[in-house]
């Protein structure tokens, strides 16, 4: 009897009808992709994307030169120069990231004592040249500027958790 | 005016000419557009299948996807490698879109539609597809590089094993029309479809068309996985667009001819109301696109075959089965006094 | 005249590719112009109205035949060299060989007759009311079936002759038994074993794989002294 069911099973073809029969249900499903450019998928607030550097409600920017995050990052992407404001506050006079050689490890939003420099939720940074990945203090400055909302958000939601 | 024009067309020796090549044009455009749009298709359904959603970008669904392609495919530069044989090399994939096209002279869309209605039709068909294998071959060999002399052999063993069952798979359809005409073969349907009396054929035939025309599981020639495009590995631009179309020709010829041998070409399923008011070229397309699905639809499911089960396939299996198939069917049509021309 | 002309032109490329087959350096070239060869006269054929012969020239030779001879061909590693000195030393030979054939040849064309009704057979090729596939089989299934069944008997011995030359049952070759594999049974080859914590497998017995088909009860003797031969 066990042979008979197998030979019928082989020969008609059971093991191909049910995995054409899976297919084709797989094929009516609803599709798993979402539409890139005009849908996108849900963020967590971790996600360590391009750098920016934040500023004080009062427009004071955050950083205050410990270089830190210089002394910490494993790519050595960043650069750091500083010296004493004419108000007598230490502050950058340079703060460069190369974002060709960031690797988002987040190592510097970790060492940074004022949160000042944060990787936000922006990923489309995408350039034509090299040269456009080059951050300087400005770029970054104008990042923290843009995407501060969703800056302090974030900062907020994982707040619990650091 | 326009009966002198008929009748130039129809009597002078340089009009029937003309008349021929507007109808081989008539053919090949909507084949080649097909083929454009078959490219399209596959890309959607195994999307499908795998919960994704294919070309959607370029035009409204992506309907302009082959165009985008095919212009990509145009612009690239043709490069020729140092090594090969230039003239074979670059014959290769022209062969194989000659002879994908040319087997479209005899199939009939609809009673009395074939450019040549020829007596021997099937068998013509039979010989150019089993042409297909050398526009492999020397492709592979003129390349003068290891993936695709490998592709080249694997290609050459498949084809020449499949097609001795695809013959006898042939012949059985044969003994129960009695005519290689192919309107013969479709008209002999009239009363019940070949896939319904001789269904283990038709599934034979199927499988053997897809090992036929190099489609997953049987792409072993191409194989991208071990032989990275096996027998193109070498070839860039519109000779790699030519082995293209020439593949995708293959696989709609070879669903025409599965329609025309076993599911009533351009009949309809039965020959009656409502099914009769839709015209048979309809009935044609339509089957050929059910079956053009079907193969896309196997190579969504099935993994690629090992060599040697496909060579145990071919030959220890289809091979006595058809062979038994025949005779079973022979012994039936004498014993019971059907057969045709008796 | 339309068909004179393509006459003409296929007997011409045939006669032309026939030389190159044995004139061409490279053999793949040879068994490529030995296809188109197959080729025009399949052309010729079918001029002739014989399109079964044609068919049949296209998909045996040109579709199985010839696909197997490039198959060889294209992997012959061959030294141009050593070919062409191999040719001085057998011309003495060759020339030998070539002209008692030519002699040969000479005498079977010198004492050549027609056969007195060749004409008039050749006038009706086919009958009436008939395709030529149809008089074809009428033909050899009527009065030449025995040469025909014998010509398939020769092709049979031949092949199994082929087949008893090549094919060699080699104790080590691997071989796969799709039955066998499709018809394990989990319970057959799958084995569930709770290993003690701080015991090597040896210690516990050892585990042979694929499953002994006897198991024998194992012992807890750790030195397996008694253990399996």
């Amino acid at each position: 009897m066990a042979f008979l069911d197998r030979t019928a099973r082989s020969l008609l073809l059971s093991e191909l009808v049910t995995g054409m029969s899976l297919t084709l249900r797989y094929f009516f499903r609803k599709k798993a992709t979402i539409n890139y450019p005009y849908e996108k998928g849900p963020i967590s607030p971790r996600f360590k994307g391009e750098h920016a550097l934040r500023r004080y409600p009062n427009g004071e920017e955050r950083c205050i030169a410990c270089k830190l995050c210089e002394a910490v990052c494993p790519a050595q992407a960043i650069t750091i120069e500083a010296e004493p404001r004419e108000d007598g506050s230490r502050r950058t006079t340079r703060y460069d990231i190369d974002m060709t050689k960031c690797i988002y490890c987040g190592l510097c939003e970790e060492a940074c004592p004022v949160d000042a420099i944060v990787e936000g939720p922006n990923f489309e940074f995408a350039t034509e040249t090299r040269e456009e990945l080059l951050y300087n203090k400005d770029k970054l400055l104008a990042n923290g500027d843009r995407w501060e909302p969703e800056l302090a958000r974030r900062l907020e939601l994982d707040a619990p958790y650091r | 005016m326009i009966d002198t024009v008929i009748d130039f067309l129809l009597n002078d020796p340089i009009g029937i000419v003309i008349l021929t090549v507007i109808k081989a044009l008539a053919l090949l455009v909507p084949v080649l557009i097909g083929v454009a749009y078959l490219t399209y298709a596959e890309r959607k359904v195994m999307a499908a299948i795998q919960l994704r959603k294919g070309p959607n970008v370029v035009g409204p669904f992506g309907l302009l996807q082959p165009f985008a392609d095919a212009i990509k495919m145009i612009t690239k530069e043709t490069i020729i490698p140092s090594g090969a044989n230039r003239v074979l090399f670059v014959m290769a994939p022209m062969l194989t879109f000659v002879l994908a096209m040319l087997a479209w002279a005899v199939i009939p869309m609809n009673d009395g539609w074939a450019i040549a209605n020829i007596n021997v039709g099937i068998l013509y068909l039979f010989a150019i597809s089993s042409l297909g294998v050398y526009g492999i071959i020397i492709a592979g060999w003129a390349s003068n590089s290891k993936y695709a002399f490998l592709g080249a052999l694997r290609s050459a063993a498949q084809m020449v094993s499949y097609e001795v069952s695809m013959g006898f798979v042939l012949v059985t359809v044969l003994l129960c029309v009695g005519s290689l005409n192919l309107t013969d073969i479709v008209r002999a349907q009239s009363k019940i479809w070949f896939c319904i009396p001789l269904f283990p054929m038709f599934v034979i035939f199927f499988i053997s068309a897809l090992a036929e025309t190099n489609r997953a599981p049987f792409d072993l020639p191409e194989g991208e996985s071990e032989i990275v495009a096996g027998f193109f590995v070498e070839y860039s631009s519109m000779s790699f667009g030519l082995f293209f179309l020439g593949e995708y020709a293959n696989m709609i010829l070879m669903s025409a001819m599965t329609t025309i041998l076993f599911l009533g070409g351009w009949l309809p399923p039965l020959g009656m109301e409502p099914f009769t008011w839709i015209p048979g070229p309809i009935w044609m397309i339509g089957k050929i696109c059910f079956l053009l699905f079907t193969f896309i639809w196997v190579r969504a499911t099935f993994p690629r075959y090992r060599y040697d089960q496909l060579m145990r396939l071919g030959w220890k299996v289809f091979l006595p089965f058809s062979l038994i198939w025949l005779v079973l069917t022979a012994g039936a049509l004498v014993a019971f006094g059907w057969l045709p021309n008796a | 005249m339309i068909v004179d002309f393509f006459f003409y032109l296929f007997a011409a490329v045939l006669l032309v590719t026939a030389t190159l087959v044995v004139s061409a350096r490279n053999p793949v070239h040879s068994v490529l112009f030995l296809i188109l060869a197959f080729f025009n006269a399949a052309a010729l054929f079918l001029i002739a109205g014989a399109e079964f012969l044609a068919m049949t020239l296209v998909i045996v030779y040109v579709g199985a035949v010839a696909v197997l001879f490039l198959f060889v061909v294209m992997m012959l590693d061959i030294d141009f060299e050593q070919l062409r000195g191999g040719l001085q030393r057998y011309t003495g030979i060759g020339a030998a060989v070539g002209a008692a054939l030519i002699v040969e040849l000479i005498a079977v064309f010198g004492g050549w007759t027609l056969a007195p009704n060749a004409e008039k057979l050749r006038l009706s090729p086919t009958p009436a009311n008939m395709n030529n596939t149809e008089a074809l089989g009428r033909v050899l299934y009527t009065d030449y079936i025995f040469l025909f069944q014998a010509a398939g008997l020769v092709l049979l011995v031949a092949m199994i002759g082929a087949i008893v030359l090549t094919l060699r049952e080699r104790k080590t070759s691997k071989h796969q038994s799709i039955r066998v594999q499709t018809q394990r049974t989990v319970a057959e080859t799958l084995e569930i074993v709770t290993v003690p914590l701080g015991v090597g497998t040896n210690e516990s017995g050892g585990f042979l794989r694929p499953k002994a088909p006897e198991p024998e009860p194992v012992h807890e003797d750790a030195g397996g002294h008694h253990g399996h031969h």
